[in-house]
């Protein structure tokens, strides 16, 4: 019985593995059945904060720069993936949508992550819109609604909480700001033959709460930044992966940007610049330039950790260096993320993503 | 100077390559052989630790509910507290005629550990998604595939037992039209800490918690410790080869360690020269021994692995990795061996007298105070073998014994051969027959390293052939009277029992209900069963000893029935009270055998054991006799009336031939293991013979000029080698008879409780000796070939230079 069990821990891998070919995680293979994003999209909220099963994966990815009283930097994730294997749902067990949560916990010192599965339909992993709840196993990240007031977004006030095997956390998260739509007022454009994903986010979070570490529990404050992106195919054929950062700036005003890195060499660039009221730019490709400074050894393979980061149309030119240079999600599918500090024409702290990195043989012996 | 020492000692090897290929192949035989066993072992150490910690610590609980069904939001409930937590559904397939137990499993929540045990087999999404797949045994597809129609695909998996249907819980929930409804829910205790207790969440649920883990390291303790042995017993055979060649080496360079000494070169600059040169050759036979190893070890690894998993239900990879454990382990004792076959040399080298002769000895010489001295060692071993026992206990008390035991023989072994052929030398008349025996007397301090090996290997091979033949014969009778029910039967909850009992009382010969209950027997946890008063019970069970009424006093309730190993740990008498826990005691009226089971058992009758464990008992299995040819359709009856578990209707024959199957499959690693002893000692004689007729020459060359011819005295070779074979094998023949003998009284009772009756089987014996006449004569056969080709000068040369 027990071994039966083991022979199947590798369906997972098998059903949505690490592609080896088509881009990270499978996402540049093809979507027949799935619908696809159009351009002009019309939001409904709170229904389109909750799933939409049509598409082939959706996220709900929160990132935290948190500070310790003492002044000691930490960062925080919570993601709840979707990846549906058929474009529909379905009853109870029959569904075929299934889920995967990351969580990681990146101090100066150390970075701990965890991962969780689950078939959506049986109650053990999900996303409702109203009232506002994602969840996987005991970790969520849930609409607070007495912290909310008349009106406001459902995203506004949120709690989150997850643990591993040696950390957990609980965080407070509250909005200051409005949500925010990346490209053409959410139709993010991902290559020139022209993927796209609906990509919003709520970047504008104030965060206190709790992180326990094996050395025992620390308070921290800080910021947080949400994104929900939903697609059915985000990444072109000619897609290896990607660089991605969500920076806080001192300023008061944010960015988003990434670079998708292409077989030829080539880079697809994309940015969003936000201001303090809410107020976002959308530069296309071409505009954001992100130039890796200085490489690691991550995980046996050689990951990027310093960067030039640039926007020439907002006179942004600074260094991006991560907090952490070993934040790596060994996860199934494993990737970089951590948070960074920010110096040059501006100040700030942020989150970087880097995937793709992996070698063909290092891509195989992190499959399970 | 050590450079020119060590340069001047090594150009030796350069004259002699058979001589350095004698010793190089020698210990990366013995290391070979060494390492093999030890990968083996590291790797199935390896694997129980890996599913162990897969399983959190080695156990599994399990909940289900007394009423039957759970609803799924149970299950979903204990993970959104935390639980590692699984949901399970059995079923049976009934299709047309044939019924398959089907089992629904959610992989994603299956655990949530990344380790794998075994190999995965490609299933991919459609597994998840409809219609789905089904895994199967692959005698399992072929019955499955009459009705591939109405069913989803169905996948051959080699990691399934026979009737036995995998699938996503979905489909098994839409084939068996579950809805929300599972069976069981697996549980993994260890996971994660500071949870709400299950007794809290899911009160209303039983709860099942299995460790198995520990018994499986017990049990499968021994078995290594087993194979260790043999390891060790093949690296001392092949450690006299080594020793020979040395020993050789030492004789042959006399002269050069004269002239050395004679030059000035100091005592300590020849030992360290010596040393650093066994110290090269441990290093360079090592290498190739650990190679060589893991060969062996990956050859005999998946029968090993087929072994484990049969025997003890314990996963082992078949596949080999490299651990440092292991090719550590062979490089320290391939430099253990090296050094301690060198000791004696040294030592020689640094305590012989500057002007000791130069002379080439036969390099010990033949005295009968030597041999005194080794029978009086060997004596004193067997002396110390037969207090070991009453001294110590345990499998390695046992182990010490056998050691002991074969050390005494192999160092006994001269002194009888030199005893025999003194007799015959007495009986024979006869120029030539008196020459060949005080010849073969003269050469056997030469051979007498390889003739130990010989022996060694042989009485390995009849203690070990005799035990494995002994136990496969008392284990098939002993299946035949354990097993005489046609059908066993197994029921699912107390309801179900009485529902399945009166369904078979109209349609068997008899039903023989299978209760028991957890108790302590004897002061040791086990389980007591309770039966009925019937025949197959008299007529078959399998009593070691009993009183002459035993079953009447079962069958009245004033007696009770124990297994062999609880009566052996307790050390009871019959008629002695045997207390069965909380103060109550029945006498015991007999002791039946019980292999296979590590745990006390006890037998009560039926009424005596639902008195007494009321609360307790489970009453859920049955023995069915029928007539054998409606043992297929009564089977079918049942599984079509009623919804059993899984494996809830076994027969008779697929138990027995199941049981069988895993037995031939244990001792398949012994007898390849029993097979490279046996090569290692015949390469030992055939290293020796042609060291020795090297230096033979000038025995031979006088009973040359006397008349005798260089193929006379071939033929002469060879007949000695076969004579000392047979007397080798002669002698072995006791040696492996007492082995087999500790093997199945002493080992086999310390490590799993029960002793096994010796059976003897001469012919097995003479194959045997058949394989050591054939193995000494192609031994002897390319000194006796060199010797007939060898020109007459070569012998006359002999009066010219030596003598």
């Amino acid at each position: 019985m027990v071994r039966v069990g083991l022979l199947l821990v590798c369906l997972w891998s098998l059903c949505v593995g690490p592609a080896h070919t088509q881009g990270f995680a499978g996402l540049g293979t093809s979507a027949d059945g799935f619908a696809a994003p159009t351009p002009d999209p019309v939001f409904v909220f709170p229904a389109d904060h909750g799933p939409h099963p049509a598409y082939r994966i959706e996220w709900w990815y929160l990132t935290a720069v948190l500070e310790g009283e003492d002044g000691t930097p930490y960062g925080v994730q919570w993601t709840l993936f979707r990846n549906a294997l058929e474009p529909h749902d379905g009853e109870g067990w029959q569904t075929p949508q299934l889920w995967m949560g990351h969580a990681g916990l990146t101090t100066p010192e150390t970075h701990y992550a965890d991962e969780r599965l689950a078939r959506g339909g049986v109650g053990v992993a999900g996303v409702e819109a109203a009232p506002f709840s994602a969840f996987i196993d005991e970790w969520s990240l849930e609409s607070a609604p007495e912290r909310l007031s008349e009106g406001e977004d459902a995203l506004s006030a949120l709690n989150v909480r997850a643990r591993g095997d040696a950390f957990a956390y609980a965080l407070e998260l509250n909005a200051t700001g409005p949500l925010v739509f990346h490209g053409a007022d959410g139709f993010s454009v991902k290559s020139a033959e022209g993927q796209a994903s609906y990509y919003y986010s709520q970047p504008f979070y104030e965060v206190e709460g709790v992180l326990e570490l094996p050395s025992g529990p620390v308070t921290v404050s800080g910021q947080a930044w949400l994104d929900r992106e939903y697609s059915s195919q985000p990444l072109s054929e000619n897609q290896l992966g990607w660089d991605w950062v969500s920076l806080h700036l001192d300023s008061g005003a944010k960015l988003m940007g990434f670079q998708l890195r292409q077989t030829d060499g080539e880079v697809y660039t994309s940015a969003s610049w936000i201001t303090e009221q809410g107020v976002l730019t959308a530069f296309e490709d071409g505009a954001l330039t992100m130039t890796a400074l200085e490489t690691a050894r991550v995980a046996g393979r050689a990951v990027p950790v310093r960067w030039r980061v640039q926007l020439p149309a907002r006179d942004l030119d600074v260094e991006v260096e991560a907090i952490n240079a070993q934040s790596w999600m060994d996860t199934r599918f494993a990737y970089w993320e951590g948070p960074v500090r920010i110096r040059g024409s501006h100040g700030g702290r942020g989150y970087l993503e880097m995937t793709g990195y992996e070698t063909d043989a290092s891509s195989e012996t992190a499959a399970p | 100077m050590i450079g020119t020492a060590l340069a001047t000692l090594v150009s030796h090897w350069r004259r002699k390559p058979g001589q350095l290929a004698t010793l190089v192949i020698g210990l990366s035989l013995a290391t070979a052989l060494w390492t093999s066993v030890q990968a083996i072992n590291a790797e199935a150490r390896a694997s129980y630790d890996q599913a162990s910690a897969a399983l959190g610590g080695g156990s599994v609980i399990s909940l289900t509910a007394p009423e039957g069904r759970i609803h799924r939001s149970v299950w979903a409930q204990l993970r959104r507290d935390g639980w590692d937590a699984s949901p399970r559904i059995e079923g049976e397939l009934v299709l047309a005629d044939t019924v398959f137990a089907l089992i629904g499993v959610e992989p994603l929540s299956a655990s949530t550990s990344q380790a794998m045990v075994g190999g995965g087999e490609g299933v991919g999404p459609a597994f998840l998604t409809a219609p789905g797949v089904l895994l199967a045994a692959p005698e399992t597809v072929e019955g499955l595939a009459a009705h591939q129609a109405d069913l989803p695909p169905v996948q051959a998996s080699a990691q399934l037992p026979r009737g036995q249907v995998l699938t996503d819980i979905a489909t098994a929930a839409r084939l068996l039209d579950r809805g929300d409804q599972i069976d069981q829910i697996v549980i993994n205790p260890d996971a994660r800490e500071g949870l709400t207790p299950l007794a809290v969440l899911a009160p209303q649920l039983d709860r099942v918690e299995t460790t198995d883990t520990g018994e499986v390291s017990r049990l499968t303790g021994s078995f290594h410790l087993n194979l260790s042995a043999f390891g060790f017993l093949s690296f001392a055979v092949g450690l006299f080869i080594v020793y020979a060649a040395v020993g050789l080496a030492f004789e042959q360079r006399r002269s050069t360690l004269r002239t050395l000494r004679a030059l000035g070169t100091p005592v300590r600059v020849i030992v360290a020269s010596l040393l650093i040169e066994a110290f090269a050759f441990a290093l360079v036979a090592g290498a190739v021994g650990v190679l060589l190893g893991y060969g062996v070890a990956s050859a005999l690894l998946p029968d090993v692995a087929a072994t484990l998993r049969g025997l003890y239900g314990a996963s082992v990879s078949g596949e080999l990795s490299v651990r440092p454990d292991w090719w550590l382990s062979g490089f320290a004792i391939a430099i253990l061996g090296a050094l301690g076959a060198t000791a004696q040399s040294v030592r020689r080298a640094a305590t012989m007298p500057l002007l000791a002769s130069g002379q080439m000895r036969a390099w010990a010489l033949a005295s009968t105070r030597r041999y005194l001295l080794q029978a009086g060692i060997a004596l004193a071993l067997f002396a110390l073998a037969a207090l070991i026992p009453q001294l110590a206990s345990g499998v390695l008390a046992g182990f010490a014994l056998l050691a002991s035991l074969l050390l005494g023989a192999a160092i006994g072994l001269p002194a009888l051969l030199a005893g025999v052929l003194n007799i015959a030398t007495r009986l024979v008349r006869g120029a030539v027959a008196e020459w060949f025996l005080a010849d073969t007397r003269q050469q056997l301090p030469g051979l007498s390293m390889a003739l130990m090996a010989l022996m060694l290997a042989l009485a390995a091979n009849i203690g070990v052939g005799t035990m494995v033949s002994s136990f496969r014969l008392t284990f098939e009778g002993w299946l035949d009277q354990r097993l005489a029910a046609e059908l066993y039967v197994t029921t699912r909850d107390d309801a179900q029992s009485d529902a399945v009992r009166d369904f078979l009382e109209a349609r068997a010969d008899a039903v023989l209900p299978i209760w028991s209950a957890d108790s302590d027997i004897a002061g040791q946890p086990g389980e007591v069963f309770g039966v009925v008063d019937h025949a197959t019970y008299r007529e078959n069970w399998p009593l070691i000893t009993a009183r002459p009424d035993a079953w009447d006093q079962i069958a009245a309730g004033e007696g009770v029935l124990v297994n062999e190993q609880s009566w052996r740990r307790a050390g009871l008498a019959l008629g002695e009270p045997v207390s069965l826990g909380e103060g109550a005691t029945l006498p015991l009226v007999g002791v039946y055998s019980d292999y296979g089971n590590p745990n006390a058992q006890a037998i009560l009758g039926l009424d005596g054991l639902v008195d007494r464990y009321a609360g307790t008992v489970s009453r859920l299995r049955y023995g069915v006799r029928v007539d054998p040819d409606e043992a297929q359709a009564l089977t079918e009856a049942l599984r079509a009336q009623f919804d059993l578990p899984a494996d809830g209707v076994i027969d008779q024959a697929s138990v027995k031939a199941f049981s069988l199957s895993v037995f031939e499959r244990t001792f398949a690693v012994t007898g390849a293991l029993n097979v490279l002893t046996l090569s290692v000692a015949a390469f030992a004689m055939f290293a020796s013979l042609t060291t020795l007729a090297s230096m033979r020459l000038p025995q031979l060359a006088p009973v040359w000029a006397l008349g005798l011819t260089a193929a006379h005295l071939a033929r002469l070779e060879l007949l000695r080698a076969g004579v000392l074979a047979v007397l080798t094998w002669l002698a072995a023949l006791p040696v492996g008879l007492v082995l087999a003998w500790a093997l199945l009284a002493v080992v086999n009772v310390e490590a799993f409780g029960w002793r096994l009756p010796l059976h003897l089987f001469p012919m097995d014996w003479l194959r045997l000796a058949a394989l050591a006449i054939l193995a000494a004569l192609i031994a002897a056969l390319l000194p006796a070939r060199a010797l007939v080709r060898k020109p007459p000068r070569e012998f006359l040369q002999i009066f010219a230079q030596e003598r």
